[in-house]
């Protein structure tokens, strides 16, 4: 009874709560897609790492406005 | 944007965008090592530090999606009711993925030490190594291992195409060079040409 009262209450951030762990796992595939990326339109190292976190940013930013939008659109359910 | 579009000689150069002129040697087979082993093509051009970042990073990747897989996410399979199409995703790293051939070919398994039925193909029905039952086991670490051996294969074409024609954004050498013989009157006089802006 109390479980479904604070589900109901919280859902979204019950959700968010047992859903961290498999978010995490998109944190080595950002980082792997943006180096490599990076790494086949520049030659110079130092070229690279700065595209791999201009890409990086981009990717994680694009996906925490997706969230937030999910999450937004979730806690009006 | 220019392309670099390597020549049908043995050995074709490319300017990167970084002013940094590369000797892509024999690009067709640059991209077939680089497609054997990721950064292979690429540590036989002599670009040795993106041989590693290659190497590391994409074989990184596939080698942990395998482990969250525990082995059983790479496989090949074409029977009724189990197309593994994201096989044609995964082979694009190589020779890490070939296990999945030669375990597909074989009616006894071989036992490569790392895991138990290592790339075998899941029975299509059955109790004790069906495909319901080792998804059931792995539960999301299917997909997610599945995912990663998937992006890391289709990484290690953009990695292919790197060995093959330099940079994205590389210009052909000669075409630079042109480009810098008719400047001569204007420019600094140190010969460089410019890469493209991005």
């Amino acid at each position: 009874m109390l479980a479904d009262v604070l589900f109901a209450q919280m859902g979204p951030a019950v959700l968010l709560g047992t859903r961290i762990n498999t978010l995490w796992y998109a944190l080595p595939l950002i980082v792997a897609v943006s180096v490599v990326y990076s790494a086949t339109r520049h030659e110079a190292m130092e070229a690279i790492l700065a595209g791999a976190v201009r890409i990086g940013a981009w990717i994680g930013g694009f996906m925490l406005v997706v969230f937030a939008v999910l999450f937004g659109v979730s806690s009006l359910l | 944007m220019a392309k670099a579009s390597p020549s049908a000689e043995s050995s074709a150069a490319v300017h990167a965008p970084d002013q940094i002129e590369i000797d892509l040697k024999d690009p067709f087979l640059a991209a077939f090592l680089a497609w054997l082993i990721p950064g292979a093509g690429h540590w036989y051009q002599g670009r040795r530090h993106k041989a590693i970042l290659f190497f590391v990073w994409i074989l990184g990747t596939f080698v942990f999606g395998l482990y969250l897989g525990e082995g059983r996410v790479v496989y090949a399979s074409w029977r009724d009711g189990d197309r593994r199409l994201p096989y044609l995703c995964q082979v694009g790293v190589g020779l890490p993925a070939m296990p999945a051939l030669i375990q597909a070919a074989r009616k006894t398994p071989l036992n490569f030490g790392v895991y138990e039925n290592f790339m075998v193909p899941p029975e299509i029905s059955g109790e004790v190594d069906s495909l319901d039952s080792v998804q059931k086991r792995l539960n999301r670490y299917w997909e997610l291992g599945t995912v990663y051996t998937m992006i890391a294969g289709l990484l290690n074409i953009l990695a292919i195409y790197d060995a093959w024609g330099g940079p994205a954004l590389a210009a052909p050498a000669s075409e630079t060079k042109e480009e810098g013989e008719d400047d001569e009157g204007g420019d600094d006089g140190t010969g460089k040409s410019k890469g493209d802006g991005h």
